[in-house]
C-alpha cells in the first residue's frame, strides 16, 4: 500500500512522540532523600488503635509514639516518658518528657496520656489489652502520671511502643475520640489523618494505594535517619515487587520470596537482609473433643493419648523441613518461643526425629496401622506454609498416619479455627509472635486452658490444658525480676512441651527484607519497620 | 421502540438484582470478615459484639435485601478493612481503571484493525503468516505472564518504563484524576495497556481478517471492481466499512470484559484501580467492597449491552421493522 503524504507525516510524528516518551528523563536527580518502601499488604489505617496487626502498628510508630519504645537491641527505652518507677507493686509512676509538641503544634502533657489511655480501652479500639481494663490512670501534674493496677503486672509496658499517644485537643476537635464506630456511616477522621509526636508527619494516605510522610524537623529526639520523606506503596504481586527492587524503583521491600533471594543478592545494587523472626511455627492437635471432628477414628480422640502426640512429634523431620522447604533459612526450635526472647532456650533440645520409635508408640497406643486425620493449613500466611504442611503429610505417611491436607487462604482458615468458628480443627499448623516479646504471652494465649470469659487460652485451638502450667505462668507474672521469671517459665516449658507434648514446635521462620545497597536499614526480629533508623547514601 | 426499551430496562434491573443476591450469598463461603478486622488477641466476646454491630449474625436473606435497598440509593456501606465509604473508595479508583481500559481498547483497535486488514489482503505473504502465528501467542499467554515478562524486559533489564503504579496524576474537576497529562503517568500506562490489550488485539485482528475475507467475496465487491473502482476504494471505502459493523459490536461487549478482567493486570502492575481494590478485598473478606464491585460490573455489562443493541437497531433498518413488530 502506498501511504499518502499526510499519513507518512502522521507516522513520523508518532514515532517521534514515542521516542520522546521512552528516552530517559532528562531532569536532574532531586536532592530530596525519599525512602520508597513496599510491602505485600496494605496499610489499613493510620489510626494505630484500629487494628492489632504488626504491619500497621510498626509503620504508624513513624508518626505516633508511645511512652516507651524499643531500640535496635530490642530493649525498652524511654520515649515520651523519660523515666518510670514502681512506688509499690501496683503503682507505676511515669515522668513525662517536657517540651514535646504534636505535629500540629499542641503541647504534649499528662492530659494527653490520660485521654489516650481512655481511647485505647474505648469502643472501636483493637488494642484494649495494652492497659488492663481495671487500671486507673491518674494525673499527678502536667508531666507526671500514675497507673494504679489491681494486680501486679511486670509486663505492663512491654507493648507500649505501639500504644500511641494522641493529642486530646486534636482528637476532640476532629471528633476522633473513639477509634472507630464499627457501624459508623461517616468515615473516622483518624483513619486518614494523623497528628502524633513522631519523627515523620503524615502528608497523605490513600488506603491501598499510597501513603506519604515527610520528615519532622521539630522532633524532640536526635534523628538517626537522613530522610526527607517516605513513600509507601503496597505491591501484592511478589514478582512485581522483586522487579521494582531490581529496577531501582523502590529501596526497601518485604518479603522477598525464598526462590528470588539468590537473584536479589546477585544483582549488584540490591541485597537480601535475612535474619531470624520471633514468630514460631508449630503444629497443634485437638485435645479437647472426645471424638475428633475430622478423622477416621470413631468413639475416641487419639490426640488425648500422649503416646500419639509424641509419635507425631518424632515422625516430623524438622531438619529436613528446614533444609529443603525453608532453604536453610529457618531456625529449628525446641520451644514455642524464639531464643532471642527467652534466656534459657539453650537448655532445651527437640525430641529426636525417629520414625521407628513413632511407629512403636502408635502401636502401643492402639493404632498399629495408623489412622486418618485432616490437617488444616494456610497457604498465604506464613513463609512456605503450604509446603511445610505437605512435607509433614509425607513424613506422617511413613509412620502409617494418612493425613488429608486442607490448605486454604487465611481468611477461611482463621474463620474455622477461631472461637467464632468453634475451634474447628483436629490437626493444624499455626504461627505465633508474642507481642510482649516474652514467654507469658505464649502461655496466656496459646498454652492456657481455654476460658471464654477472660480470653485466657483464646488462641489455644486444640485446648491443650494443664492447670499446673497455668499456675506457673500466673506465678511468673507476680515476679518482677526477669531472670527469676524465666526460671519459673523453664518449668512451665518443660511440662507443657516435654512432659505433656502439648504442641509440636517446628521453627522460627526467617525475615527476608530486600534493600538497595544505598539504603541502610536495621532489622528487628519482630519485623517492625522503623523509618527513623534508615539512612540512605 | 419505546416498548422495546422499557422491556430491556426491566430485564436489566432483574439481572442486577439477581447478581446482587447471588453475590451476597456466595460471600458467606469465603471466610469470616471479623477475623480480618481484628488482631489475633482480640477476645471471642468482642468479636461476637462486632459481628452483632455489623449485622453479620442476621439471616443471609435479610442482609442481602438490606444491602440491595441501600445499593439502590448508591449507598454501599463502609469497607470493613479501611473504614471508608465504599462508594467513595470505588469512585476514587474508577478513573484509574477506566483510563487503563479506554487506552487498552484504543490500542487494540489501532493495532488490531490494520493488522486484520493486512492479513486479509495479503493472505499468503510471509508477514501475514507471522502475524497469524504471533496472534496465537497473544491469545494463549495468560495476562499475568505477559505482564511479568514486559516488566522484566522493560523495567529490570532496560530500565525504560516503571514497573508499578500510575505515576504522577493530575486532578481534573472534582473527581477525575488522569495520568495522561504527565510523563510518568504516560510511561506507567504503556505496559499495563499493552498487557490488557493483547488478547483484545488478537481477537480483533482475527475477527477483521475473517470478516474482511467474507466481505471481499461478496457480489457487490465484484461489481465495484467491475465498475473500475481502484483497489484502495474497493478495500477501504466499501469492504472495510461493512467489516467494521460486527467488529464494533464485539469491541463494545469486550469493553465490559476489559474493565472486569483488568483485575489481573492491575495486580501485576500494582495499578491503583478498582480491580486491585477488588482483589485486596477478596483476601481481606471485605464484603461491602466485593458486593459493590460485582454490582458495578454487572451494571456496566448491562448498560453496554443495552447501548449496543439500541445502536444496532438504529443502524440496521432491517431490525427496526422487527422491533416495531411485524405490521398486521
Amino acid at each position: 500500500m502506498e501511504l499518502s503524504l499526510t499519513a507518512k507525516r502522521l507516522v513520523l510524528a508518532a514515532i517521534g512522540a514515542v521516542a520522546a516518551i521512552l528516552s530517559p528523563a532528562l531532569a536532574p536527580q532531586a536532592e530530596a532523600r525519599t525512602l520508597r518502601f513496599a510491602f505485600q499488604g496494605e496499610l489499613k489505617s493510620v489510626d494505630p488503635y484500629q487494628i492489632n496487626e504488626s504491619f500497621s502498628l510498626s509503620v504508624n510508630t513513624a508518626v505516633y509514639e508511645g511512652l516507651v519504645r524499643r531500640g535496635p537491641d530490642m530493649k525498652i527505652q524511654p520515649s515520651l516518658a523519660t523515666s518510670w518507677e514502681l512506688l509499690d507493686p501496683l503503682h507505676w509512676r511515669f515522668h513525662l518528657r517536657e517540651g514535646v509538641k504534636f505535629h500540629e503544634g499542641q503541647d504534649f502533657t499528662a492530659d494527653d496520656v490520660v485521654f489516650s489511655a481512655q481511647r485505647v480501652r474505648g469502643p472501636g479500639s483493637d488494642l484494649k489489652g495494652r492497659i488492663p481494663a481495671d487500671a486507673q490512670v491518674v494525673k499527678v501534674d502536667d508531666h507526671t502520671i500514675d497507673f494504679v493496677l489491681k494486680t501486679p503486672n511486670p509486663l505492663l509496658i512491654n507493648e507500649w511502643e505501639s500504644w500511641a499517644i494522641f493529642s486530646k485537643k486534636w482528637s476532640e476537635e476532629h471528633g476522633a475520640t473513639e477509634a472507630t464506630a464499627m457501624n459508623a456511616t461517616t468515615p473516622p477522621y483518624a483513619a486518614l489523618h494523623a497528628n502524633g509526636t513522631g519523627p515523620f508527619i503524615l502528608i497523605s494516605h490513600e488506603p491501598g494505594v499510597k501513603t506519604v510522610w515527610k520528615s519532622n524537623p521539630a522532633w524532640w529526639d536526635k534523628p538517626r535517619h537522613n530522610l526527607d520523606g517516605v513513600v509507601f506503596t503496597p505491591i501484592a504481586n511478589s514478582a512485581t515487587r522483586v522487579a521494582a527492587l531490581l529496577s531501582g524503583e523502590i529501596d526497601w521491600m518485604d518479603p522477598v520470596p525464598l526462590n528470588d533471594q539468590a537473584r536479589v543478592n546477585a544483582n549488584p545494587d540490591t541485597q537480601v537482609l535475612a535474619g531470624p523472626e520471633v514468630r514460631t511455627i508449630f503444629l497443634g492437635m485437638d485435645q479437647q473433643r472426645d471424638e475428633l471432628g475430622h478423622s477416621s477414628v470413631k468413639g475416641k480422640n487419639p490426640f488425648k493419648d500422649i503416646r500419639v502426640r509424641k509419635a507425631f512429634y518424632q515422625a516430623v523431620d524438622e531438619e529436613a523441613i528446614n533444609k529443603k522447604v525453608m532453604r536453610g533459612q529457618a531456625t529449628p526450635s525446641a520451644l514455642m518461643i524464639a531464643p532471642s526472647i527467652y534466656s534459657q532456650s539453650q537448655d532445651f533440645k527437640r525430641l529426636p526425629f525417629d520414625p521407628e520409635a513413632a511407629k512403636k508408640l502408635l502401636a502401643e497406643a492402639g493404632y498399629p496401622d495408623g489412622f486418618e486425620v485432616q490437617m488444616d493449613c494456610t497457604n498465604d500466611r506464613y513463609v512456605n506454609d503450604e509446603q511445610i504442611c505437605q512435607a509433614v503429610v509425607g513424613m506422617l505417611a511413613r509412620v502409617g498416619v494418612k493425613v488429608d491436607l486442607n490448605a486454604e487462604p487465611k481468611s477461611k482458615f482463621f474463620a474455622a479455627i477461631s472461637a467464632a468458628g468453634g475451634y474447628d480443627s483436629s490437626f493444624y499448623l499455626l504461627g505465633w509472635t508474642p507481642t510482649t516479646l516474652e514467654s507469658f504471652n505464649v502461655f496466656q494465649y496459646i498454652m492456657g486452658c481455654r476460658d471464654a470469659k477472660t480470653n485466657w487460652g483464646g488462641n489455644n485451638v486444640g485446648d491443650y490444658c494443664n492447670p499446673k502450667v497455668d499456675e506457673l505462668a500466673r506465678q511468673a507474672l507476680q515476679e518482677p525480676d526477669e531472670s527469676k521469671r524465666d526460671n519459673i517459665f523453664k518449668q512451665a516449658w518443660q511440662i507443657s512441651l516435654f512432659d505433656d507434648v502439648g504442641y509440636i514446635p517446628l521453627h522460627q521462620q526467617a525475615l527476608a527484607w530486600g534493600v538497595s545497597k544505598k539504603t541502610h536499614v536495621i532489622q528487628r526480629p519482630d519485623n517492625y519497620y522503623i523509618f527513623a533508623w534508615v539512612t540512605m547514601d | 421502540m419505546i416498548a422495546f426499551i422499557i422491556r430491556r430496562l426491566f430485564a436489566s434491573i432483574g439481572v442486577l438484582i439477581a447478581v446482587g443476591l447471588i453475590a451476597f450469598v456466595m460471600f458467606r463461603y469465603i471466610g469470616d470478615p471479623v477475623n480480618q478486622m481484628v488482631g489475633v488477641e482480640t477476645s471471642a466476646a468482642e468479636r461476637a459484639q462486632l459481628r452483632e454491630q455489623l449485622g453479620l449474625d442476621e439471616p443471609v436473606i435479610v442482609q442481602a435485601l438490606r444491602f440491595l435497598l441501600h445499593a439502590a440509593r448508591l449507598d454501599f456501606g463502609m469497607s470493613y478493612q479501611f473504614k471508608q465509604p465504599v462508594s467513595s473508595m470505588i469512585g476514587a479508583r474508577l478513573p484509574a481503571t477506566l483510563e487503563l481500559a479506554a487506552v487498552a481498547s484504543i490500542l487494540s483497535l489501532l493495532a488490531g484493525i490494520p493488522l486484520g486488514v493486512y492479513t486479509a489482503l495479503r493472505r499468503d505473504s510471509a508477514l501475514a503468516k507471522l502475524f497469524q502465528a504471533l496472534s496465537l501467542v497473544g491469545i494463549s499467554l495468560p495476562t499475568f505472564l505477559t505482564g511479568i515478562l514486559l516488566i522484566y524486559l522493560f523495567s529490570v533489564t532496560l530500565g525504560w518504563l516503571p514497573s508499578f503504579g500510575r505515576g504522577e496524576v493530575v486532578p481534573i474537576g472534582s473527581w477525575w484524576t488522569t495520568g495522561l497529562l504527565t510523563l510518568s503517568g504516560l510511561k506507567s500506562l504503556i505496559m499495563p495497556a499493552i498487557t490488557l490489550a493483547l488478547f483484545q488485539m488478537t481477537l480483533i485482528m482475527r475477527l477483521v481478517r475473517a470478516e474482511m475475507l467474507e466481505v471481499l467475496r461478496a457480489d457487490y465487491i465484484r461489481f465495484a471492481r467491475a465498475r473500475g473502482l481502484s483497489e484502495r476504494a474497493v478495500h477501504f471505502r466499501h469492504a472495510l466499512k461493512n467489516t467494521l459493523v460486527p467488529v464494533i459490536t464485539v469491541v463494545g461487549l469486550q469493553l465490559g470484559s476489559i474493565v472486569a478482567f483488568s483485575i489481573i493486570t492491575e495486580t501485576v502492575f500494582a495499578w491503583p484501580g478498582m480491580g486491585q481494590l477488588f482483589l485486596q478485598s477478596v483476601q481481606n473478606v471485605d464484603i461491602p467492597i466485593m458486593a459493590a464491585y460485582l454490582l458495578f460490573i454487572a451494571f456496566l455489562f448491562v448498560v453496554i449491552n443495552l447501548v449496543v443493541d439500541l445502536l444496532y437497531v438504529c443502524v440496521d433498518p432491517r431490525l427496526r421493522a422487527s422491533v416495531r413488530g411485524a405490521p398486521g
